[in-house]
């Protein structure tokens, strides 16, 4: 009932997040860097979320902003899902002596405390959007790992794949022609949801100066300062909040979504 | 006079019975009535409406499906026009049910003891001890051996046939005068299916028990019950007792069922 | 049973080595030196070699792990390169500060979600289940530390209720709603499932009034998820405290963690990676013996 039209609301959401950010040269009304205003103006007609703390428009931040969100959350999710893809379906199909040296891999890597792990790196590296990209996906992917081996294990019993066995397919062939496909609506779903992980990442790690630098803008690096304004300039903390809890909200709805509808189980 | 009559009047008269899923007419103005101690096998092929019949008598429909019309005239009372609690005091008490699959009927995390003796306590107000004791003698009643102990014992300690069997023993815990069976011997082996039924028609005379019986089997339909009600689509295609409508059956629907299964047979 | 619990202690141990080696290489071999933020870059050359002994930096990368772990073996994980404190003491000193948070947010969640999540799954489709579904995906859509913020903003800014820093209420209202909203969807999810079961029907049958049926049948087997995931969630639980901690200037490990990292100091980032790894390891031990306590299909070691 409600559930497709929280699904369609996700879409929609998303779409016009991703338009607006394709398109955010063209629709935002400054530069991201440029201060054009005095400092910390709330919101009006001439800057719709107002200006931050150096005088930039926090719209035209918020539109750039999104590009560097959404693309460091789709990244770091193909990252984590061809990883998690390669290792879960090696371990599943093969068992054994692979099986277990990946699923104690995969052990190792959950007993990390994650976000720590995620910052001691971050601060090694030199902090960058692309870092951020490769080191959430690097730290992401065995929940997908143990998923596809999940699948795996079901799938390789069942008797289409038998078969396909018996007339002598090879083992490359029957894990992508025909495991793989078979696989595909959980991967999608933890995608889903496992992109709408990597942005509340990146939101963590911007926010305490460990992700996207500026001046590049992020959703969560816009947020970064913005403690110290609580007083003078709310809008500087709620504006970016809220932006990354409407796109991680979509996510999750779609992804519900696919699930219910894909009948998938968690 | 009178008593006779009331010994003679059916234990249970269904009228016009329909049952609705959205968008679907699961049961459409089913009527039958079965007599005291009677057997009546309800048969059809899977999805005929059948086992939605046996929750309608039970009045566990679950939501969003709902009984639109009839009436279930049990004892004298029409259930249908009882409230919540009244017939939570009819259920497990006068009737009781059991299930297709005994592998998942059972609750994994109570021991097959607790889960007879829960019912005793709650319909017959008797004590944990005493509860406990109707339980290990149910279970004795359905030859579960060493039942004193394996009352104590989790479902999945038990094999298929032996679940069916505590099924059965919990069914009978609180002497209910009806038993709906739904398939009770489908998920079982073939030798397994044999025994329960043996099991069942031996309880029958023990406890002096109604049995509607609902099964996709003729078979089983022959050797255990007296009458038969024929569903197909939700509705009844054919009513009457076993032998005439094994012999001559009159509505085409049956002779499909009867001839499909003298093929399975003669192979 | 109880063999089965020191097998798993036992192998506890190869996997707190691999997470040691993996972090230890991860720090080590990554570009930059610290001796560079503690030391002035102008202080002789001699001096800086002798500060880099000091630290065990001269030798190869694979050396200093040894000596590290053989040391680690002891509890020794080394000094504070920023206060010259053993790291243990350093930890011991921040952990309380930090459990008084963790504690009672791990039990008022569980006092909170358990009954919520068990009445929204009952009453599915009702506006108590409506609204607890949207506060929990609202909950779990949004950055921890934005939470914390926005808490900041009402409580401390509008309302003047607590200090914006310094309080507990505010980082434990915000560790507890970060940590709630995703617990109590899974626990009414968990329910759902349950309440789907044929045992849950036959429990109607047996003519159990539905209190018996929800409380007793099905909240017992909803248990069993749930037990494994709130052992699963002291981890996060413990994630969280880097960022609420560093937001409320709450002086517990997890803003001792946060330092480190940006002073780079290492023993202190390796004691406390360490330490993280053994409570979430540990916590997933708790979680299977307390799996195997509400599920008697699970008796381990007894085959």
């Amino acid at each position: 009932m409600g559930k497709n039209k929280l699904v369609i609301f996700g879409l929609t959401v998303l779409a016009i997040f991703v338009l607006l950010a394709a398109a955010a040269p063209l629709l935002a009304p400054y530069g991201p860097d440029e201060i054009v205003a005095s400092q910390t103006l709330p919101p009006s007609f001439s800057h719709f979320f107002g200006t931050d703390d150096l005088g930039r428009d926090l719209f035209s931040r918020a539109l750039f902003g999104a590009r560097v969100s959404l693309s460091v959350g789709l990244v770091a999710v193909l990252i984590s899902i061809v990883i998690g893809t390669l290792f879960g379906s090696l371990a599943g199909y093969y068992g054994g002596f692979f099986d277990s040296v990946i699923m104690r891999f995969v052990d190792v890597m959950l007993a990390f405390p994650s976000i720590f792990l995620i910052l001691a790196i971050q601060a090694m590296l030199t902090p960058n959007i692309y870092n951020v990209m490769v080191v959430i996906g690097l730290t992401s992917w065995m929940g997908v790992a143990r998923l596809v081996r999940g699948e795996f294990l079901r799938i390789r019993e069942l008797q289409y794949v038998e078969a396909a066995r018996a007339i002598g397919c090879s083992d490359r062939r029957i894990i992508f022609r025909h495991i793989l496909p078979n696989a595909q609506a959980p991967i999608i779903v933890a995608g889903t949801l496992g992109m709408a992980g990597a942005i509340l990442t990146e939101s963590a790690l911007s926010f305490l100066g460990l992700g996207v630098q500026p001046p590049m803008a992020s959703w969560g690096n816009m947020l970064m300062d913005s403690q110290a304004y609580m007083f003078d300039a709310p809008w500087l903390a709620i504006i970016p909040g809220l932006l990354i809890l409407v796109t991680v909200l979509s996510l999750y709805f779609v992804g519900e979504g696919i699930r219910e509808k894909l009948d998938v189980r968690q | 006079m009178l008593d006779n009559n009331l010994k003679n009047s059916p234990q249970l008269i269904v009228g016009n019975l329909s049952v609705v899923y959205p968008g679907v007419k699961a049961v459409a103005n089913v009527s039958f009535s079965l007599a005291k101690g009677a057997t009546l096998g309800i048969a059809g092929e899977s999805g005929s409406g059948k086992s939605t019949i046996a929750l309608a008598l039970m009045k566990l429909i679950a939501p969003p499906g709902r009984i639109t019309s009839g009436e279930i005239i049990f004892d004298g009372k029409n259930l249908l026009k009882l409230s919540d609690a009244e017939m939570v005091r009819v259920r497990g008490a006068k009737i009781s049910m059991i299930f297709q699959d005994p592998f998942t009927s059972l609750n994994p995390v109570f021991t097959v003891g607790e889960q007879i003796a829960e019912a005793v306590r709650l319909h017959q107000g008797l004590g944990r001890a005493a509860a406990w004791a109707a339980a290990v003698k149910r279970l004795e009643a359905v030859h579960i051996k060493e039942a004193e102990r394996r009352a104590h014992d989790y479902p999945h300690q038990f094999s298929g046939g032996m679940r069916q069997r505590v099924m059965i023993a919990m069914a009978l815990a609180c002497r209910p005068q009806l038993l709906i069976a739904d398939e009770p011997t489908t998920a079982l082996d073939t030798t397994i299916q044999l025994e329960i039924i043996q099991l069942l028609k031996e309880v029958q005379a023990e406890f002096n028990l109604s049995v509607i019986f609902i099964t996709h089997n003729f078979g089983i339909v022959k050797a255990f019950c007296r009458d038969v009600l024929v569903i197909n689509k939700g509705s009844v295609v054919e009513t009457g007792p076993v032998a005439a409508v094994l012999s001559r059956p009159q509505s085409s629907y049956t002779r499909k069922l009867l001839d499909a299964l003298r093929i399975i047979n003669r192979e | 049973m109880r063999k089965y619990f020191i097998k798993r202690l036992l192998q506890l141990i190869p996997l707190l080595i691999g997470i040691s080696l993996i972090s230890f290489f991860v720090m080590h071999l990554a570009p930059g030196d610290p001796t560079a933020l503690f030391i002035d870059p102008n202080v002789r050359p001699e001096e800086l070699a002798r500060v880099r002994a000091n630290w065990g930096l001269d030798q190869p990368v694979y050396i200093q792990y040894f000596l590290w772990l053989k040391n680690a073996c002891l509890l020794d994980f080394g000094q504070s390169y920023t206060t010259g404190q053993p790291v243990i003491y350093e930890i011991a000193q921040r952990l309380p500060v930090t459990l008084l948070l963790m504690v009672p947010a791990f039990l008022i969640t569980l006092l909170i979600t358990i009954p919520v999540g068990v009445i929204s799954a009952v009453r599915k489709g009702s506006w108590f289940d409506n609204t607890v579904t949207f506060l929990s995906f609202t909950g779990m859509a949004m950055p921890t530390f934005w939470l914390g913020l926005m808490l900041m903003l009402l409580f401390s800014v509008k309302l003047h209720w607590f200090p914006a820093v310094g309080n507990l209420i505010l980082p434990l209202l915000t560790m507890t709603l970060g940590n709630l909203a995703g617990l109590t969807r899974y626990q009414r999810s968990a329910m759902l499932e349950v309440l789907g079961q044929d045992f849950i029907r036959a429990a109607r049958a047996k003519g159990l009034p539905e209190r018996v049926v929800i409380f007793k049948h099905a909240l017992r087997n909803a248990l069993i998820p749930i037990v494994t995931i709130l052992g699963l969630s002291l981890p996060d639980l413990f994630g969280g405290a880097f960022i609420i901690e560093t937001i409320f200037a709450w002086p517990g490990m997890g803003r001792l963690g946060v330092q480190s990292i940006f002073q780079r100091d290492y023993p202190v980032i390796m004691g406390i990676v360490m330490f993280s790894a053994l409570l979430i390891v540990i916590a997933n031990l708790l979680a299977d013996l307390g799996y195997s306590l509400v599920d008697p299909r699970i008796r381990y070691g007894k085959e």
